[in-house]
Formats: C-alpha cells, structure tokens, sequence
C-alpha cells in the first residue's frame, strides 16, 4: 500500500525538507565566479583577498546573529585574537614549517578564539540585546586594550613584525601580487561556508532558528537554550579567528587595527547589507561593501562614508532583507524562514 | 504512588502579592483533570511553575518520582512534562513539517546533531507526517506556519506538545479564541490522545471542562479552594459564589444544579 494518501503525504514531506537543503545553480556559479575571477582579473587578487576574509568575518557574525539572534558589537574581539595568534605562530617560525605552516595558524587561530568565545559566552548570554550589545562591545575593548599593553608580545601600537607564514601546504609561497593568498582566502571561505551550510540545515541549526524564533517554546519542548546558544557561539568565534587569521597570514602583518571597533561595526553593517539570516547575504554584502568603497573612494576619498551610509539608510528602510531580499524579491521568489 | 505530577506546599510571590498560595496538588497517572477558576486566579502562573517558567518562592515539585523544582525547563520537557500555552506559542516562519520534525529529534535526543541535514531520518519524517495528520494538519504540511488560519494554529500548538509522546500534558485554554464551528474538532483531538497520557485542561469554557475531566480542582485566589468529581463541583455552592458575576459560567452551574 505505498501510494495511499498518508504515503504520498510522507513522500512529500521527505522530498520538501531534502529540497530544501539543496544546491541551486546560482550557488555553484557564485562559487566558480569567486575562483575563477583571480584568474580573470590577477590585478585584482589583493581585493580578492580582503573580500574573502571579511566575508568570512561576515559569515561568522551572520552565524550568531542571523541564526541565533544573538546581537554582538564586539565580534571583532575574536578577529584580533585570531590575527594575533597566528601572527604570533607564523613569527616564532621565522617562516619555516612547523609553527609558520599557514594551515596550522588558521587552527590555532581557531582553537585561540573559540576557547575564549566559550569563555565570554557565559557572559554575553545573560541580559537582553542591550546587555548582549555591551558585553560584546565591553569585552572587545578589554582586548584591544590588552593587545595595546603587552607590546612585547604583539608589538602595541607598531603592530606585530615579521609575519612569514611558509607555503601554503608546503606547497605555494605568497606571492607579492597576492594571487596565492586570494586563492587560499577564497578556498578558507568556501570550505567554511561549505561547512555552516551543513550546519544550518542540521537538527542542530534548526533547533538555533527556533530559539531565535521563540526561546520560550524551543524550552517547553526540551531544548537546552543555553547551551545550544554557548555552542554556536564558540562556533562563531572559532570561524571569526580563522578570518583574523586569513588576514595576519596574508598581508604579513598583524597591527592593532585588527581589534578596533569599527571593524566590529562594519561587519555588522556588511550583514545588514547582504541579508542576515541567509549566509550568502555575508558574501554578497562583504563584496558589495569592499567594491563601494572602491568605487566610491576613486571619486572621493574623503566622503566615501556618506555614500555607505545613505546606501545603508535606503536599503534598511526600504529593502527588507539586504541584497539577498532584494534578489529574492527581483526573482520572484518567496522569501522563505 | 500513583500521581505523575505533584506539588506540596507550591508559593510563589510577586512582590507582595501571592500568585499561587501554599497549593498541594496531585495529578494521577492517565488522569483527565480540569483546573478552573475566576479570571485572575492564577492558573497559568501555576502551569508555568510547574513547567519550569517561573522558579517558585518555597514549595517543591514532583514529576514522575523527582523533584523538579529546581530543574530548568527545558529538563522537565525532557523528561516527559509537556504543555501548549494560552497563546500561540510557535515558529511562525517553520512549516508545520519542520516544526514537528524538530520537536520529534529534540525528544530523540538528536538535536544537537549538526553534521547532517533535517529529514534524512525517514522515521522522524514519517512520525512528523502522521502526528500532522492525525490532528488534521495533513492539508497544510508544507504551509508556512504563520500564514495557516489560528485553529490550524492551535492545533499545531497540541501536536507539537504530543510529539514527544509526554507522559503528562498541561493544556492551557487550548480553545481560547477558536471559532464556534473548528472548536469540535480541537475536542476530539483532545478527547482522541492517549489513556495513558495524563492531562490537565486549564480552562474558562465550562461545557468543555465538564465534557471532557473526571475530576476538577478550582483555584481562587493562588489557592486550591475545591476539589472533586465533575458533579460535586458544579453543586458546590461555593464554587458558584466565586464565579458570581461571570454570567456565562454561572449559567453553566445553574443548568447543572
């Protein structure tokens, strides 16, 4: 009896929630156009570069915010940590494998930045947005200010030195014009991404929607808010680090910029600008911010930030959803969850 | 011992004012009880102390042999005490398919899972569908939960509580703002749940209360102020002295009398 109703209705259930997880083609041409583009337009590899690694900052903030609902204006604390470690390890190799391996400073970077995510989350998860909103931004500036003091160790104000990460898997050496770092930035991303998406579309990162959806039934059907909030925190932060690391490692240099506020704020604003909720909308919104800035720079330097603005002001008010909203919109797709 | 869910002594202040006032209680196994009571009375303050909401000032819980007074919430779900809230509690932007899916691997212990996608379990998929289906929301599976009318609504709010397959239910006013013509068919879903799962049917609909409870408890005032079988309650003139005022009620007891 496998085509009585209920069947069918079973069938139909089972190949909704498989379609929903599903790759589309513009996905797959996304990703091909972000490789191939360093081989398209090498000039441009150092920008490449950078958008990769803020989109990958974007994408860990989009994590938490976008999934959780959990608001921070201090993400960029776990950025510095990660850029410092692996600036750190990539130093104290003086450039040769082991400790300068590129691969294993994205991991100690990662392991660095979660560890004090886990930490920090008992913090930043009391209160509400408002408290969320200090904690982060209060303990973001504890670290800038601590990388600031312990100039010995991170160099303070004159940034950290000497930065030679090895060949990337021992294999391809930086090089000046930047297309071995954009390659690696890029690849970082895409498996990062590849792996969030997974995540998303698990028990796991279903369980996150319903929290942010309504905590108080996500409770009453047994789901361990707290800890599952502590989770993708330390999560986020392990793939901010990374970012941070992607950063030290590529540009050689590790300064006290990376913990700055603004890049907290910026991050924040690139996830507005994409889509929050949607993972793409941290690509697509760090490649929108990188590319306005240099257009809009080209024209004027100083003022670039009144055309960001009222960008951000338009698209707020009057686009729901960023630029992935805009998209869906345009396409005629039902924006869905 | 044969109650699933009991409390001895249960208090809880709100500043100076008493919401639940020294209440000891008990819910046999497979029980079908109602919990009544005047506007105010303080029956969702006390489901959400029972259920892990709200932490009581002194008093102690028992659910299934333990006391859970101080577990949070979430562990007295998991451990079997299941509820549906007064208002729509749900994840408006799920489809009943996910939301019941979710609700089904939280209770098999698989919700932290987060290296494969939702609905490669073809047995969670299956349950999901005929839990869907059994309490009519087999039209709507893949709707979007915030556009399905409020009685399809309610409903996913009860098949959401069942799916873990609760060994006690606390019903908050599961009809409260149905329409007259979907309200039968959320009492044949109540009415249809197993023997074995105990429920508690907070109320004000009195044709309801006394259609569905073996036995009623009435609270007034955070107090338990009478307890007993359908027909002791409707002739105790007590209880009808409490809801004096509230016409419909009284109507109910004077046709009962």
């Amino acid at each position: 009896m496998s085509d009585t109703p209920l069947q069918a209705d079973r069938d139909k259930a089972f190949a909704f929630l498989k379609a929903q997880a599903r790759w589309r083609w513009p996905e797959i041409a996304l990703w091909a156009f972000a490789f191939a583009s360093i081989l398209l337009m090498p000039s441009r590899a150092l920008l490449i570069n950078e958008i990769a690694i803020l989109a990958l900052f974007a994408l860990s903030l989009d994590l938490i915010l976008g999934y959780a609902g959990i608001v921070s204006l201090g993400h960029g604390a776990f950025f510095g940590v990660g850029a410092y470690t692996a600036g750190l390890l990539a130093k104290a190799g003086a450039g040769a494998a082991p400790l300068s391996d590129p691969t294993l400073g994205l991991l100690a970077a990662g392991a660095t930045a979660a560890m004090i995510g886990y930490a920090t989350s008992f913090l930043v998860l009391r209160g509400n947005d408002l408290t969320k909103l200090m904690v982060t931004l209060g303990i973001a500036l504890i670290f800038q200010e601590l990388a600031n003091k312990f100039s010995d160790i991170t160099g303070g104000a004159d940034g950290l030195q000497g930065v030679t990460p090895a060949k990337v898997l021992g294999l391809f050496d930086f090089d000046i014009y930047g297309k071995t770092a954009a390659f690696y930035s890029v690849t970082v991303l895409f498996l990062l991404f590849c792996a969030a998406r997974v995540i998303v579309h698990s028990p796991f990162g279903i369980s996150l929607r319903a929290i942010k959806g309504n905590a108080l039934r996500a409770r009453a059907i047994g789901v361990p808010v707290d800890a599952r909030l502590r989770a993708i925190y330390t999560l986020a932060a392990a793939y901010a680090g990374v970012a941070g690391a992607l950063l030290a490692q590529t540009t050689a240099q590790v300064s006290l910029d990376v913990l700055e506020f603004h890049r907290s704020a910026d991050t924040l604003l690139i996830v507005v600008l994409g889509g929050v909720g949607t993972l793409y909308g941290a690509v697509v919104g760090a490649a929108a911010f990188k590319m306005m800035y240099d257009f809009i720079s080209s024209y004027t330097q100083q003022y670039w930030q009144f055309w960001l603005g009222l960008i951000l002001v338009v698209l707020v008010l009057f686009v729901r959803g960023g630029i992935m909203g805009l998209i869906a919109r345009l396409t005629g797709q039902e924006e869905r969850a | 011992m044969n109650a699933i869910l009991q409390t001895k002594g249960l208090m809880r202040m709100f500043g100076g004012l008493t919401a639940t006032n020294n209440v000891t209680f008990s819910l046999p196994r497979g029980a079908r009880h109602a919990l009544i009571g005047p506007n105010g009375a303080g029956k969702t303050t006390f489901v959400n102390l029972l259920t892990g909401v709200l932490a009581p000032t002194s008093g102690d819980i028992f659910f299934d042999g333990q006391n859970v007074a101080s577990w949070p919430a979430y562990r007295r779900a998991r451990a079997g005490l299941a509820r549906t809230f007064q208002i729509n509690q749900l994840f408006l932007d799920f489809t009943p398919i996910e939301t019941l899916g979710f609700a089904l691997s939280e209770a098999r212990g698989e919700g932290a899972q987060f290296w494969r996608r939702i609905g490669t379990h073809r047995g969670v998929v299956d349950e999901s569908v005929d839990i869907l289906e059994r309490l009519g929301l087999g039209d709507v599976l893949t709707r979007r939960v915030g556009l399905l009318p409020y009685g399809k609504q309610r409903l996913l709010e009860i098949a959401i509580a069942v799916a873990g397959k609760p060994k006690a239910l606390l019903l908050d006013e599961p009809a409260a703002g149905v329409p007259e013509g979907e309200r039968e068919q959320i009492l044949q879903v109540i009415e249809g749940l197993p023997a074995e799962m105990a429920l508690m049917l907070i109320e004000h609909d009195m044709e309801l209360v006394f259609r569905f409870a073996k036995s009623i408890s009435v609270l007034v005032q955070g107090a338990l102020f009478a307890e007993g079988e359908p027909a002791e309650i409707a002739r105790d003139p007590r209880v009808k002295q409490v809801y004096l005022g509230e016409s419909e009620v009284e109507h109910h007891f004077e046709a009962r009398a």
